[in-house]
C-alpha cells in the first residue's frame, strides 16, 4: 500500500475523494489515502506546497494562481482530473431580494434578466451590498463576477467582496455580516433551509459545464511518483463514476454527512447531488439536473481551455498579468497528458483533443474520443459568449467593450 | 515591535502572549477572529500575525493583507521561505506567521520559534487533559458494568472486575468495550442499569 494524503474542505464536491476511500477504491489500487480535513483554503495551499499532504481538492483557479505566484509562496502544480463541475449556488438575504422576481423559477431561469435586477437592487439598498466569497481565486468568485459584469455592475467599485470560508457563511448570514454569499453546496441549501437566505442565481445556469474543484498535485511530486499518480487517478475515476449515480446517492450522502467530512444533514447533501434545488424556505424545490457533475460527459477530464478561461478572467479583473509566458504556464497547469497516460488502459472516454471552445455546445453533442462514445453536454455561458482559447485578446476586448 | 495573535482560544493565546513577554516582547495584542477582526489588525498595523493554521478565517486575513491600503508593506506568510525545517516545524505545530515585508529574519525568526514551541506545548496539554478525561469516563463505565453484575449475579466486586477482564481477554476486546456492551444489554433487557 502506498500512502497518500489529500486535503479537502468540508464540501458537497469533496465527494470522489470521500468515494475514493470509504468505497474501496483507493485501497483496490493500492492507494491508503488519507484524508485530511481542512477548514481554510490557505491552509488546505499551505499543507500541499510545503509537502505535508501529497494532493488537494483545489479551487481550480487557485490552482493557477498558485503556480502564477499569486498566492503567497509560489510552487508549480498540476492538476491532472478534475473533481466535478458546477455545484455553486449565489443566495441572498430576503431583504435583498425584495427587489428581484419574485417568481422564484423564473428569477433563476433568466440569469440576464435577475442580473440587471440585482443591479437595480444594488440602487435601493441602504448601502453596498456584501457578498462573500470563498476566495478570490475561486471559481465561484470568477463566475459572480462574470454575471455582475454582464449587467454593468463593477465588482470592484458596486459590491463589497468580502472572503470567508465555505463553513463560516451561514453564520456570517445570520449575524448580518453579509448580505449573500455564492459557494458551493451544501452551504447555500443550508442557509436557505434556515431561513437566512433565498436563492438568486445557480452556477450551473452562469455557465452550464462551470469548473469548479481539481485535483491538484505538486508538479515535482507528481513526476517523480507517476505510478502512484495513476493508480490514484484510476481510483479517482472509478470513484467519480460511483458518485454520479443516482443509485447510489442515499449512501453517498450519509458518508459525506459525517462530521468527519462534511457534518451537515444528509438530506440537505442528497438533495444537491439530485439536483433539487429549494429557492427559499418552504417553497417547492426547482430541478436542476446538471447542478453538480462528478463523472459523466468526462467531467474529469482537464480541458487546457478551461485552465485559459480562468487566466483571461484573471487578466480580465487585473488579477493576473497579460503575457504570454503567464499565459502558457496558466494553461500548463492542467494536464490532460497526465490524465491519458492514467486512464489509457481503462474503460474511460477519452476525449481526443485537449482543447475545445467553452461555451460553444448548445444541446448534447457527440465529439471525437480515442474511445468509447462520448457526448458532452450544453457548456453555453448565460450570454452566449463564446471562449476561444487561441484568440484570447479578442475574448477580452469584447468584455472592455461591452463595459465601455 | 508590534506583535497581533489571532485566535479563538483565548487559553492558546495567553500561552502565547506569556512566553513573548517572558522573551522580552511588550507591544502584543489579541484578536479574535469574529466579526470585523480584519479591520481591526489594520488599524494596529502590525509587524508580525500569529495565526493558528486550523483557523477558518486565515483565508479572511490574507485577503485584507493582499488589497489593504493601510498597512504600508505587504505581508507575507512565513519569516525565511528558504528555512524547510522551520517552515515544517511551523505547520506540525500549528502556526502561521504573517511578517511585514523588510523586516529582519534575524528578529522574526525567534517569535517564530517561540510561538511554536508554545503552540505545540498547549497541544500536549489539551491532549493529556483529553487522555484523562477519557480515563475517567473509562473507570465510571466499568464501575457501572460491575455495579450490574453484582447485583444480578450476586458477585463481589473483586470477583465482577475478574469477570470482565477475563471475558475481554477471551473476547479479545477492551475492558471498556465489554462493559459498554454489558451495560447496553442490561438496560435493553430491562435490567438495573440505572
Amino acid at each position: 500500500m502506498t500512502l497518500v494524503r489529500a486535503a479537502f474542505l468540508p464540501l458537497t464536491d469533496s465527494a470522489v475523494l470521500v468515494a475514493a476511500w470509504e468505497k474501496g477504491f483507493a485501497e483496490a489500487q493500492g492507494i491508503e489515502l488519507e484524508l485530511v480535513r481542512t477548514t481554510s483554503w490557505a491552509t488546505l495551499r499551505d499543507r500541499l506546497v510545503y509537502g505535508q499532504v501529497q494532493a488537494a481538492q483545489m479551487l481550480a483557479p487557485l490552482a493557477v494562481a498558485v503556480t502564477l505566484g499569486l498566492s503567497q509562496q509560489p510552487a508549480a502544480l498540476s492538476a491532472p482530473f478534475k473533481l466535478n463541475s458546477n455545484g455553486n449556488m449565489l443566495v441572498m438575504s430576503g431583504e435583498f431580494a425584495a427587489a428581484l422576481e419574485q417568481n422564484l423559477p423564473a428569477r433563476l431561469a433568466d440569469p440576464l434578466g435577475t442580473g440587471h435586477d440585482f443591479a437595480a437592487a444594488i440602487g435601493l439598498f441602504r448601502r453596498k451590498p456584501i457578498i462573500g466569497i470563498v476566495h478570490r481565486f475561486s471559481g465561484h468568485a470568477l463566475m459572480l463576477r462574470y454575471w455582475l459584469g454582464s449587467a454593468g455592475i463593477d465588482p470592484d467599485r458596486d459590491v463589497v467582496l468580502r472572503v470567508l470560508p465555505p463553513s463560516l457563511t451561514v453564520e456570517a448570514m445570520r449575524l448580518g455580516e453579509i448580505d449573500g454569499f455564492i459557494a458551493g453546496d451544501p452551504w447555500p441549501a443550508a442557509a436557505i433551509a434556515q431561513g437566512l437566505a433565498e436563492a438568486v442565481a445557480i452556477g450551473a445556469r452562469i455557465w452550464q459545464r462551470g469548473v469548479e474543484k481539481v485535483l491538484a498535485l505538486r508538479t515535482d511530486w507528481m513526476e517523480a511518483n507517476a505510478e502512484t499518480v495513476d493508480r490514484l487517478l484510476l481510483a479517482l475515476a472509478q470513484a467519480a463514476r460511483w458518485c454520479d449515480d443516482p443509485a447510489n446517492r442515499g449512501e453517498l450522502a450519509g458518508l459525506l454527512a459525517r462530521p468527519s467530512y462534511v457534518g451537515e444533514p444528509a438530506e440537505l447533501i442528497e438533495a444537491g447531488l439530485a439536483g433539487q434545488i429549494v429557492p427559499r424556505a418552504g417553497t417547492p424545490a426547482i430541478g436542476q439536473p446538471d447542478f453538480l457533475l462528478f463523472h459523466r460527459e468526462a467531467t474529469a477530464f482537464p480541458w487546457r481551455s478551461q485552465a485559459l478561461w480562468i487566466y483571461s478572467q484573471l487578466v480580465r479583473w487585473h488579477q493576473a498579468e497579460p503575457a504570454a509566458a503567464v499565459e502558457a504556464a496558466a494553461g500548463a497547469v492542467f494536464r490532460p497528458d497526465v490524465y491519458r497516460r492514467a486512464l489509457g488502459s481503462s474503460a474511460e472516454p477519452m476525449p481526443g483533443a485537449s482543447m475545445k471552445l467553452e461555451g460553444a455546445v448548445g444541446a448534447p453533442t457527440g465529439v471525437g474520443a480515442y474511445r468509447g462514445a462520448l457526448t458532452l453536454g450544453p457548456d453555453r455561458f448565460f450570454d452566449g459568449r463564446v471562449f476561444d482559447p487561441e484568440r484570447l485578446g479578442e475574448y477580452l476586448a469584447g468584455f472592455t467593450q461591452a463595459r465601455g | 515591535m508590534r506583535i497581533v495573535i489571532v485566535d479563538d482560544s483565548g487559553a492558546r493565546a495567553s500561552v502565547l502572549e506569556e512566553g513573548l513577554r517572558e522573551a522580552g516582547y511588550d507591544d502584543i495584542h489579541f484578536v479574535p477572529p469574529r466579526g470585523a477582526f480584519v479591520a481591526r489588525i489594520e488599524r494596529m498595523a502590525p509587524d508580525v500575525v500569529l495565526m493558528d493554521l486550523g483557523s477558518p478565517s486565515r483565508d479572511t486575513l490574507e485577503e485584507m493583507l493582499l488589497v489593504s491600503r493601510a498597512l504600508a508593506k505587504p505581508i507575507a506568510m512565513f519569516v525565511d521561505q528558504s528555512d524547510e525545517t522551520m517552515i515544517g516545524a511551523a505547520i506540525d505545530a500549528g502556526v502561521s506567521a504573517y511578517v511585514v515585508d523588510g523586516l529582519r529574519k534575524d528578529r522574526v525568526k525567534p517569535i517564530l520559534e517561540l510561538a511554536v514551541r508554545r503552540f505545540t506545548a498547549f497541544s500536549r496539554m489539551q491532549n493529556e487533559l483529553d487522555e484523562a478525561r477519557t480515563a475517567l469516563a473509562n473507570r465510571k463505565t466499568i464501575d457501572k458494568a460491575k455495579a450490574i453484575l453484582m447485583a444480578q449475579r450476586g458477585l463481589n466486586e473483586g470477583d465482577a472486575y475478574g469477570l470482565l477482564r477475563s471475558t475481554a481477554m477471551n473476547q479479545g476486546r477492551r475492558l471498556v468495550d465489554v462493559a459498554e456492551a454489558l451495560i447496553t444489554a442490561s438496560s435493553l433487557l430491562g435490567g438495573g442499569a440505572a
